[in-house]
């Protein structure tokens, strides 16, 4: 026997760990969203691969530079995947076409100022991504507005690598060209200009354009079937429960159905709204974020559903044409408060925290 | 199993609780194995809940197997017995089996290897004893709960006097990982299991008897109900594998719905639960009037060259055990218990108690842990908490020394299972936050009543003080008006004595 085992301090039970960490969860979840980062890098060429490139770099610089800042060890922090995470949610959610500034300065922000300045994982109120592209959207609302349609890499009008990466560095030239409106976006103009539904989006079918890809947005947008693919393996390895995803999109949904069925020349049908914007990116990616939601399986439900009507509200009476990111935000600033007030009934006693009464529990057969 | 099947399986499966890899096989497929009686055995006084038992053996004293050796004293103890023949070499401290290594006392008897066993005197048909005396008998024996809480059984079955019971639960649940000692008590003695049950049920007054096993151990479901199938009272009740289903209150819920309040005992319900080697250990008890000699240890752990169960008697050094089931390696942690909740045993000179289910040897690959890094509030402690406490604000809580604020969020609840911090991915050692706060909890609720005596005390004083002060006033105010008085009164006499001596001049 040896000595070590008398002097070290006895270790305590459990003395078996289940073998997942906080690493191999964050990057479970960047595998999932692998399939439609390569969609829409196929659909928007060079200047959305740069602009995805930079915006994780960006992140992970933030993250690195905070944690030296701080004075602690960069490996095992840095190794957790989370900056990873951020920043590429980030890149999912801007306009595919941006210049390389809004990537560097939305990841900077994301890390920084989402996240460490909390005191770095697990401390942070808000969702850093969602943070950061409220952020951008607020300083830059030119440059965060312009969407492109698809233009596969493989096609003869696409940029090639080195009018992508001037693109990338310069912007968009001849911007009327090829700008063009996301559905959301142009459904708003269009009734703004007293246009009706009906009219505007004759042409235009979410579902269809979904599975085509022929639709312009963010690549979370574009591709949000296979963002919607990606968070069911997230259910199946249960690192994600289906509380927030099932109560985000029936948040948005169910008023999206009745309003639909008031006025369809009105307001936009449920499959439109649920394809269309960040709801899949938010429901099984943004909204799922542990650290900025609640903990309780109720809270979840309330927190998701809150974030589905608030997107809803903003998309149809706000002044923007998508409400995601706000909605997100508005609920992570409640989460603390739902934490509080729902707790989960601890066993042998009620709600209140009183012990159940002895003879009611007897008289169960 | 079928598509259906699993689904229907999948919906029986209770929110709480975590699934580790059990590791029970092989060494509950291995057959029982009796341990060679060692040359010394050293039996605790202390191997249950409540006071210790009270040595009534002397030194150099010769004993039999079943003699004897130590008595109960108090209202919750059990006695002991000697587990082999030969003589008393000390009445002494030996190393516990605690994490602590601290000393505490035990008999240390040479066995003279003739395995000399006492009389014994068993009833003819114990169902016409009245339930006192069965309880009696347990008692007599040493009988203490097997399941690793070694709560006396007879006070439990004593409880059947004071609250209806109802319902009998037998505790085939073994949840932890890598024991299997139960597993094999059901397999071996499945008969025995059924008629200690019965026994039990006899005492308690108990109309119906559950046993709920775990679907992890067909082998022993199949056994049971092969043994319990002439007594429709007896009802076999699979439930799924699912760490801690052998947790009381988990198990009765599972069971009867029913709920234990926090501030009761399972018998206020009407249920009382008993592990099955503890029904095992009634039958022996009652039938062939034998004291708790001996009990089965599963020894496993990947540092073990031939794991398995062993029947060994109370006493054994855990070392004699190892040195039987063979050492791979050197053991990295030694263990007395699961790993979810058992201890670690300071070395391997330390002996086996009633309640010690297995001695596990772990390799190093079987201990690592990862450091501990930051809360990411992704709820899974929560969600895997049997009680449905929030250990992740409690352990925020307890952090920043707010111990009240993690009293509030019902830490006295926490039964220290270990889910959550088996669970969680930043490998936080949430239970030993919790068993921290708790015994600082306790040492300021000692402190505090220290306190408050000591400010009643001190008012106590007080009070004499200023009652004596009081009735020292008193005192002299009266003695002084008595004076006073006096005065008076000799004024009065003298005077008076005066005007006769005028009268009596003129």
């Amino acid at each position: 026997m040896n000595t070590a085992l008398l002097t070290a301090p006895p270790p305590t039970a459990p003395h078996a760990l289940a073998s997942n960490g906080v690493s191999r969860i964050m990057l479970s979840v960047a595998a999932t969203l692998v399939p439609a980062t390569l969609y829409g890098f196929w659909l928007y060429g060079w200047p959305a691969i740069l602009l995805w490139l930079i915006t994780v770099l960006a992140a992970l610089l933030g993250e690195v530079a905070s944690i030296k800042l701080a004075g602690r060890v960069t490996a095992p922090e840095l190794s957790d995947g989370s900056a990873l995470l951020t920043g590429w949610l980030l890149a999912l959610s801007l306009p595919p076409w941006s210049p390389w500034w809004i990537g560097v300065v939305g990841g900077l922000f994301a890390t920084i100022l989402g996240k460490q300045v909390f005191g770095g994982i697990g401390f942070n109120l808000f969702n850093p991504a969602m943070v950061a592209r409220v952020f951008l959207l607020i300083s830059f609302p030119v440059q965060m507005t312009v969407w492109v349609a698809p233009l596969p890499i493989t096609a003869a009008a696409a940029p090639d690598f080195h009018q992508g990466l001037m693109i990338f560095i310069n912007g968009i030239p001849k911007l009327d060209a090829v700008s063009s409106a996301t559905l959301l976006g142009f459904a708003k103009t269009e009734w703004s200009r007293g246009i009706d539904l009906m009219h505007s989006l004759a042409a235009a079918t979410a579902p269809g354009n979904s599975l085509t890809g022929a639709r312009s947005g963010s690549l979370g947008e574009t591709a949000s079937l296979l963002i919607a693919a990606g968070g069911l393996v997230l259910l199946a390895l249960r690192i994600i429960s289906w509380h927030i995803p099932v109560a985000m999109l029936a948040g948005i949904a169910l008023p999206a159905a009745i309003a639909h069925a008031v006025d369809p020349t009105r307001y936009l049908d449920v499959a439109t709204h649920l394809l269309s914007g960040g709801v899949m990116l938010g429901a099984f990616f943004i909204a799922t974020d542990y650290v900025t939601s609640p903990n309780t399986k109720l809270g979840q439900l309330i927190f998701a559903a809150g974030c589905g009507f608030l997107t809803y509200v903003i998309r149809t009476w706000g002044g923007y044409p998508e409400g995601v990111a706000f909605a997100v935000l508005l609920m992570n600033a409640l989460t603390p408060v739902i934490d509080r007030y729902l707790r989960p009934r601890i066993l042998g006693r009620n709600w209140r925290g009183a012990p159940l009464d002895a003879d009611v529990e007897r008289a169960k057969s | 199993m079928g598509l259906i099947e699993t689904f229907l399986h999948t919906l029986t499966i209770p929110g709480w609780g975590v699934h580790p890899d059990d590791h029970k096989r092989p060494a509950a497929d291995a057959p029982l194995r009796t341990l060679p009686l060692p040359t010394r055995l050293y039996v605790p006084l202390l191997q249950h809940v409540g006071q210790p038992a009270r040595p009534t053996v002397l030194v150099g004293q010769k004993v039999l197997q079943g003699q004897l050796i130590g008595a109960a004293q108090g209202r919750i103890s059990a006695p002991i017995h000697a587990p082999t023949s030969g003589t008393i070499v000390a009445i002494g401290e030996i190393t516990a089996p605690h994490p602590s290594g601290l000393p505490f006392s035990a008999i240390t008897i040479e066995a003279d290897g003739d395995e000399h066993a006492i009389e014994a005197s068993v009833a003819a048909d114990p169902f016409a004893l009245s339930p006192e005396e069965i309880t009696e008998l347990v008692a007599a024996a040493g009988v203490v709960g097997l399941g690793g809480a070694t709560f006396p059984s007879s006070v439990k079955l004593a409880l059947g006097k004071r609250t209806k019971i109802t319902t009998l639960i037998v505790n085939g649940g073994e949840c932890e990982p890598y024991l299997s000692c139960d597993d094999r008590v059901m397999r071996d003695f499945a008969a025995d299991v059924i008629d200690g049950v019965r026994l039990m049920m006899h005492a308690t007054g108990a109309g119906e008897a559950l046993l709920g096993i775990e679907d992890n151990k067909p082998e022993a479901i199949a056994a049971m109900r092969k043994a319990a199938r002439l007594f429709p009272e007896i009802k076999l009740r699979p439930v799924p594998s699912r760490y801690p289903m052998g947790s009381d209150r988990q198990l009765i819920q599972t069971l009867t719905g029913k709920e234990v309040p926090s501030d009761c005992r399972a018998a206020d319900v009407g249920v009382i639960v008993n592990n099955v080697s503890t029904a095992n250990a009634v039958h022996r008890a009652i039938r062939l009037g034998e004291p708790l000699l001996r009990r089965i240890v599963t020894i496993n752990g990947g540092a073990i060259w031939q794991p398995g169960n062993i029947l060994a008697p109370i006493g054994t050094l855990a070392s004699d055990l190892l040195a039987f089931a063979g050492l791979k390696s050197e053991p990295a942690r030694l263990l007395m218990g699961g790993p979810m909740m058992g201890a670690v045993l300071p070395h391997a000179k330390v002996p086996i108690v009633k309640g010690c289910a297995g001695i596990l040897a772990l390799n190093e690959d079987e201990i690592a842990t990862p450091a501990a890094g930051p809360c990411i509030r992704c709820g899974k402690c929560t969600s895997v908490c049997p009680i449905g406490l929030l250990p992740l604000e409690m352990a925020a809580n307890i952090r920043v020394d707010n111990l009240d604020g993690a009293a509030a969020l019902g830490l006295s609840d926490c039964i220290a299972c270990g889910c959550c911090a088996y669970i969680c991915p930043s490998h936080i050692p949430l239970v030993q936050y919790f068993t921290h706060a708790k015994g600082e909890l306790w040492s300021q609720q000692r402190g505090k009543l220290r306190l408050d005596a000591a400010k009643r005390l001190a008012a106590e004083r007080t009070e004499r003080l200023e009652r004596e002060t009081r009735e020292k006033a008193i005192a002299a105010a009266k003695r002084k008006a008595e004076r006073a008085a006096q005065k008076a009164a000799q004024a009065a006499s003298a005077e008076l004595a005066a005007t006769e001596t005028t009268e009596t001049t003129q």
